[in-house]
């Protein structure tokens, strides 16, 4: 944000701006920004699963268009899909369904304003940083909900049920999982937990001590769940739900809790990098000659992650989801929020 | 305070703004041709049987029950652990660590009350 202020002072036309007046037009400028990568990492994700996938699976995944692997595919994809028709069922609630999608996108959007890409680049400097970010990630619970019950589909609907359930319990491991690094760090603010991890891959949270090291692992399986991906993708079984919640949705409404998906597989990659895998600090200190592009690729190598399991292992039953949840994750997130204030305590180290 | 906010609202507005044009652009594109077939819900081909208020498990409500409860004790975990640090730095982390701890213990009380009961299980 103050990078861009700073630059948007440099151009033409700018210079005899306010300061309001740049911090609203920086923050307009953020905004698109922010937009544009969403969709630009969801065209390239979804071409990246199918990729992987193939792979995983011993074949090749889309070849054909675009000529170099399918490059072109997700794009000609997303053309495609901007030219379907647009059904609404007649047994739907239409107010309903036709906000549904918009919901569940500005859910997952709306998270990503507090990501800090790069020392001062942030869309919004909120001193509640990461509680924000949670937050504002459940409101895509509420848009799944809409969803499937304004479908007006019994397919949909138990799709959404167990979709709530699961997001709404896995939220609690999630946000439990970053407590231990919140108290290392002292402070919410996005940009002050990455300035915490500043110095070499040792400084990461993720080594930095043996509770956290638990508390990243079970912050990674939570953000599998949380995104609704197998081995935990319940909301969306096909061979039991169809399609879950987004059975009845079609065109540019289903491309919306697609793109959601991805943005949101991004996202919960993008918050493990920068609180537990040391943000756009390089793993070698004194290399960090391009921050942003550490935190992608960071970000993109916890997103390979991600796919790697889901194409991996198989899709767990709903009582063993609830299990791993309730019984396992919420307990040992617990021990691990515990075992870490003890241990700052006996080690007399601060920060 | 509140103009740090302001990024979110323009995140908002453009991300609506954006969602509202390709829905524009795939009204314009798209084909309309409703039927009665089309509309009608999807049951896997044949005709949709019975009202969509089924029965539900009982235990998603519960599982809404438990979620309301734990995400009560994140939202108060949450002032503690930002002040946590400065607590140990001004010498009072042990009592910072005992009482939160005597928190999680009355929670952990309930918790396996519950896990006894049998709510946790989904049979």
């Amino acid at each position: 944000m103050d990078i861009l202020t700073a630059l948007l002072q440099g151009l033409p036309g700018f210079g005899g701006m306010s300061d309001q007046g740049l911090f609203i037009t920086g923050a307009a400028v953020m905004a698109t920004l922010m937009f544009t990568v969403m969709a630009l990492c969801a065209i390239v994700f979804t071409w990246m699963e199918r990729k992987v996938a193939g792979f995983i699976q011993s074949r090749y995944g889309p070849m054909r268009t675009g000529r170099w692997h399918g490059w072109a595919q997700a794009v000609a994809d997303m053309l495609k899909i901007l030219g379907k028709e647009d059904i609404i069922p007649a047994e739907a609630d239409k107010g309903l369904f036709v906000f549904a999608p918009l919901v569940v996108l500005l859910g997952s959007l709306l998270a990503w304003v507090a990501v800090p890409w790069a020392p001062g680049f942030v869309a919004a400097d909120l001193d509640l940083g990461l509680f924000f970010i949670f937050a504002a990630s459940s409101m895509v619970v509420i848009g799944i909900l809409m969803a499937g019950w304004a479908s007006n589909n019994k397919w949909a609907l138990y799709g959404a049920a167990r979709g709530a359930a699961q997001m709404v319990s896995y939220e609690i491991p999630l946000a439990l999982a970053t407590i231990p690094v919140i108290m290392h760090v002292g402070s919410l603010n996005t940009q002050d937990i990455v300035i915490a991890q500043q110095g070499g891959i040792w400084h990461w949270f993720i080594l930095r001590d043996p509770f956290l090291f638990v508390a990243f692992w079970m912050y990674f399986i939570a953000s599998i769940a949380e995104t609704n991906r197998g081995p935990f993708d319940m909301p969306e079984t096909e061979s039991e739900l169809v399609a879950g919640y987004h059975t009845e949705y079609t065109g540019m409404r289903f491309a919306f809790f697609f793109l959601a998906e991805y943005a949101n597989l991004f996202l919960v990659s993008l918050i493990a990098v920068f609180v537990f895998l040391g943000g756009w600090w390089s793993p070698i200190p004194g290399l960090d000659f391009a921050p942003a592009l550490t935190f992608v690729i960071k970000g993109i190598l916890m997103v390979f992650l991600n796919m790697w399991v889901r194409w991996t292992l198989p899709r767990v039953r709903v009582d063993q989801l609830m299990y791993l949840c309730w019984k396992v994750m919420i307990p040992v997130t617990l021990l691990c929020i515990v075992g870490s204030g003890i241990l700052m305590i006996t080690s007399g180290a601060v920060g | 305070m509140f103009e740090r906010f302001i990024p979110v609202l323009l995140v908002l507005g453009v991300a609506g703004a954006f969602s509202g044009v390709f829905l524009a652009i795939s009204f314009l594109l798209g084909p309309r041709r409703p039927d009665a077939l089309k509309d009608s819900t999807y049951e896997c081909g044949i005709p949709a049987r019975g009202s969509i208020q089924i029965r539900f498990f009982v235990r998603f409500f519960l599982v809404a029950l438990f979620f309301l409860l734990f995400d009560l004790e994140a939202v108060f975990l949450y002032p503690w652990v930002v002040l946590y640090k400065g607590l140990l730095a001004s010498g009072a982390g042990g009592f910072a660590l005992t009482e939160m701890g005597v928190f999680l213990l009355v929670l952990l009380t309930g918790f396996l009350y519950v896990w006894k009961k049998g709510g946790l299980e989904w049979q």
